[in-house]
């Protein structure tokens, strides 16, 4: 047992960062409490260790929900000496895995200042449509008969630009978790536990399972107080996004399948879906949005609010923008609003694998392996014999 | 003018202010700590001993009133007073449906605290958890809630409760007014005074080595718990019961804080080794039973050695078999390098585990049973899991005796009524810390403390409700209630 002293020589281990040494820290505190093991997974999985390394500290990052359960409920949170602030710690690991595994790596830094990352993003995404519906239309405001959107972009331009875009985003993202995955988990065990564990991990994942605070009421926010809005307000986005993705991937099947293309009429399923994901994704963020202003600054990394902002405006300015164009479409305004819709689309394809997009992917390899690891013995048996 | 008056804001207090609020009286609570630090002891607790006749939600199996008492019997050896202990394990049985409607949560027992998956139900997120609950219960409910008010004086009238005083005090750099606060009743609940370094040393005194044991002394819990109000009832009179010195004290890292080190400061592997003292000389058989069983004796044992000061010694065949500490362990190949580390005499240091290694009978190792490893010859002996430690590295974790709370308190009976020279006063009301020691004479086994809290904290908020003409006075009729 090699445990933690800051002041032992530590030159064979793989050097720890400062915000990696500070959840090893703390997770040697909590590993002696165990008070949180009801909250969430990450109570669990540190009981399995007795030391952290960095691919230990990465997955623990990644598995934290930041609720922030633990952090009202601790006995060494500041003023105590011993400062424990797990959600903070582990926020502050957490981007700096989303920086370490994107690829290509340089992109990594975009999260730097992801806000600004996000914004320019969105300007050029704009600036690129609105100087091409110019370029192609002569002005911004020519309206087409029965909103007929294709008319000033061609159905393959559209596809071929989103589908490679979205194509990469793809690719980066893959090729990033797949990194992660590799350096937290050495991963063996057999098919059947495999399968057992990606079902309850799916589960997991889309019921936010640990946003239900260990006892179904939910996490903390201002205060200790539990609510379940989070919650709620996540699965909006989430839903709602999913929504929006049939609307497209319908409207595609319809084009290529049944050889009928778009627009389509209000009552279709593709125009359907998306108005319902639409307005999903914009209560969704809306609600994030109010409560991350509200969220006691203690709780997760301040820094990371304009990563998080960012996101959840240019998710409602993606809704937004494409509610307002299917209301629109049959107005002068088709061209102007369809500019402005595709720019931001691009936007967040664009910015996928380098905005907080990122944190789904990589929470759910984590609770994957969460998952797949409880199946497996306790290699740890300390004071249970 | 408020009818309840609840001094102090750990369990206890929470606990009376409740049950006085849901009577129907108005409560004004005053907890002398900061916001911050609020929840005294409660705040590091983690599970409440509970009374069951069958599997209940988070309790496994059944744990009988008569068991109960006979374990309580068995840790105080039968310094308790046994109408208050059944009364507390009869409450115990009961309670949860209403911390629960307070928004308490509790859950299974922790990994690594199996073996009492049986007796104690567990706080979802710990003690601090379950005092959050309650004071957002508090607030919901109406009740007053004052942070920074320490109370340094009772004022009595003919054995009644008249009004406390809270004193002069600087909060956030402003300097707060003494005042005057009048209630129709009131329940004290503010702690013992172990973290009154004074009290502790009067209590202690000077052993034959010249020494000053509780300087040595550390303190798990909250540096508010002082015992002014404790001293105070002491000088006006109220009947007293327990011994200054006893306490529930274990043996933690002696690394830990001075205060607050709460549960993550105990160091688990006693039994899996030897202790030896600053001597180098080992004086207690380490494998005497459990180590849960165990642990609420060590504290004493250590203040007993020189200087209060021991280590306990591992080899590599226990890392990992017990709750890891928080504090890394002095590690070393040899012996005689550790002895060095720790500035232990190297020859007797030596000697002493050589000595035990010796000693050391053939036998199966099993931790989760008393099992046949033990020494013969040795004295003093170990009983069980003794095994030669020969597997280097070896590690050393220094100890220190670690004060929980103190067990000095105030007379007290079935109605939770402080007394004075025997007689219940009318309006006067004491819980938790406060009088734990009718219960706990000595010794402590785990969830008692918040048992007791619990149901005498219960018990005074209703009799402090009826006090000032809220619902039912009678003992009886109210111990129905406080026990549904």
């Amino acid at each position: 047992m090699q445990l933690f002293d800051p002041q032992a020589p530590s030159a064979l281990i793989p050097v720890l960062n400062l915000q990696e040494s500070e959840v090893e820290r703390q997770m040697t505190i909590c590993n002696a409490c165990r008070y949180c093991e009801g909250f969430c997974a990450v109570f669990p999985a540190m009981t399995r260790r007795l030391e952290f390394n960095q691919a230990d500290i990465h997955y623990l990052a990644n598995l934290c929900h930041n609720c922030g359960a633990c952090l009202s409920a601790c006995q060494y949170a500041a003023p105590h000496e011993f400062a424990i602030n797990v959600p903070k710690a582990m926020a502050k690991v957490r981007l700096d895995t989303y920086a370490e595994y994107a690829w290509p790596k340089a992109l990594g830094t975009l999260y730097q200042r992801n806000g600004l990352t996000l914004a320019l993003a969105s300007g050029a995404g704009l600036a690129f449509f609105l100087c091409l519906t110019l370029m192609v239309m002569g002005n911004l405001f020519t309206a087409m008969p029965g909103g007929n959107f294709y008319g000033i972009f061609p159905h393959n331009t559209l596809a071929l630009m989103f589908g490679a875009v979205f194509g990469f985003a793809v690719l980066a993202l893959g090729i990033g978790v797949r990194r992660f995955w590799r350096n937290v988990s050495p991963a063996q065990s057999t098919l059947p536990l495999k399968a057992s564990a990606a079902l309850e991990a799916t589960a997991n994942v889309a019921q936010l399972k640990y946003l239900d605070g260990g006892h179904g009421e939910g996490c903390t926010n201002a205060d200790d107080k539990f609510t379940l809005w989070r919650r709620r307000f996540h699965h909006f986005t989430f839903y709602g996004f999913m929504l929006c993705f049939a609307a497209t991937g319908t409207a595609t099947l319809y084009h290529y399948l049944l050889d009928w293309s778009a627009p389509y009429p209000i009552f279709s399923l593709p125009v359907m879906l998306g108005v319902v994901g639409g307005i999903g994704l914009l209560v969704g963020p809306a609600g994030l949005l109010w409560m991350n202003l509200r969220r006691n600054p203690d709780q997760g990394d301040e820094k990371q609010k304009p990563m998080d902002r960012g996101f959840i405006a240019l998710l409602m300015l993606v809704s937004g923008s494409g509610l307002a164009l299917l209301a629109f479409r049959e107005s002068s305004a088709l061209g102007l609003l369809l500019a402005i819709h595709l720019g931001l689309v691009m936007a967040f394809f664009l910015t996928m694998p380098y905005s907080k997009f990122a944190h789904g992917i990589f929470r759910s390899a984590a609770l994957l392996k969460y998952s797949i690891e409880k199946r497996q013995p306790n290699p740890i048996n300390a004071g249970s014999d | 003018m408020v009818d309840v008056l609840v001094i102090g804001g750990g369990n206890a207090a929470l606990c009376a202010a409740l049950m006085a609020r849901e009577a129907g009286s108005s409560v004004m609570l005053l907890e002398g700590s900061p916001k911050v630090w609020r929840g005294g002891n409660s705040q590091h607790t983690r599970n409440l001993r509970c009374m069951h006749d069958a599997p209940q939600d988070v309790l496994i199996d059944t744990y009988p009133e008569e068991e109960y008492w006979q374990d309580l019997l068995k840790v105080t050896g039968g310094l308790t007073d046994e109408k208050l202990a059944r009364i507390a394990i009869r409450a115990s049985a009961t309670c949860r449906d209403w911390m629960r409607s307070h928004g308490v949560h509790f859950q299974p027992p922790l990994s690594g605290a199996l073996h009492v998956a049986r007796t104690n139900a567990f706080f979802m997120g710990g003690g601090k958890a379950l005092i959050n609950a309650y004071f957002r219960s508090a607030e919901r409910l109406g009740i007053q809630i004052r942070y920074d008010a320490q109370v340094t004086d009772i004022e009595m009238k003919d054995g009644a409760f008249v009004a406390a005083h809270v004193g002069e005090r600087e909060v956030d750099g402003q300097l707060l007014p003494a005042e005057r606060i009048e209630a129709r009743s009131c329940v004290m609940a503010a702690g013992g005074f172990e973290s009154n370094r004074e009290w502790l040393r009067e209590a202690w005194g000077q052993n034959a080595r010249g020494e000053w044991p509780s300087d040595n002394f550390l303190i798990r819990g909250t540096r508010f718990n002082t015992g002014v109000l404790l001293r105070r009832m002491q000088d006006l009179g109220a009947d007293i019961i327990g011994d200054p010195t006893q306490a529930h004290m274990v043996a933690i890292d002696a690394r830990a804080p001075l205060y607050d080190g709460g549960i993550c400061t105990r160091i688990d592997c006693v039994s899996l080794g030897v202790v030896v003292n600053r001597d180098g000389e080992r004086f207690y058989d380490e494998g005497e039973d459990f180590w849960p069983k165990r642990y609420a004796i060590w504290g004493r044992l250590v203040a007993g050695q020189p200087n209060q000061q021991a280590f306990s010694i591992i080899d590599q065949q226990a890392v990992g078999r017990f709750m890891p500490p928080v504090f890394p362990g002095t590690k070393a190949d040899t012996l005689e390098a550790l002895a060095g580390l720790l500035n232990l005499p190297e020859a007797t240091f030596v000697k002493t585990v050589e000595d035990y290694n010796r000693a050391c009978q053939v036998g199966t190792f099993d931790h989760t049973a008393l099992d046949d490893c033990h020494t013969e010859g040795l004295t003093p002996a170990k009983t069980h899991w003794a095994r030669p430690l020969v597997k280097p590295p070896f590690y050393a974790y220094p100890l220190k005796p670690g004060v929980t709370f103190t067990y000095l308190g105030l007379a007290t009976n079935d109605t939770a009524a402080v007394h004075f020279q025997g007689k219940p006063s009318p309006n006067l009301f004491v819980a938790g810390e406060m009088m734990a020691g009718n219960v706990l004479g000595k010794g402590y086994t785990a969830g008692i403390g918040m048992a007791i809290g619990t149901a005498f904290g219960r018990i005074a908020g209703v009799q402090a409700a009826a006090s000032a003409g809220f619902g039912p006075s009678s003992a009886k009729s109210e111990r129905r209630h406080a026990t549904v």
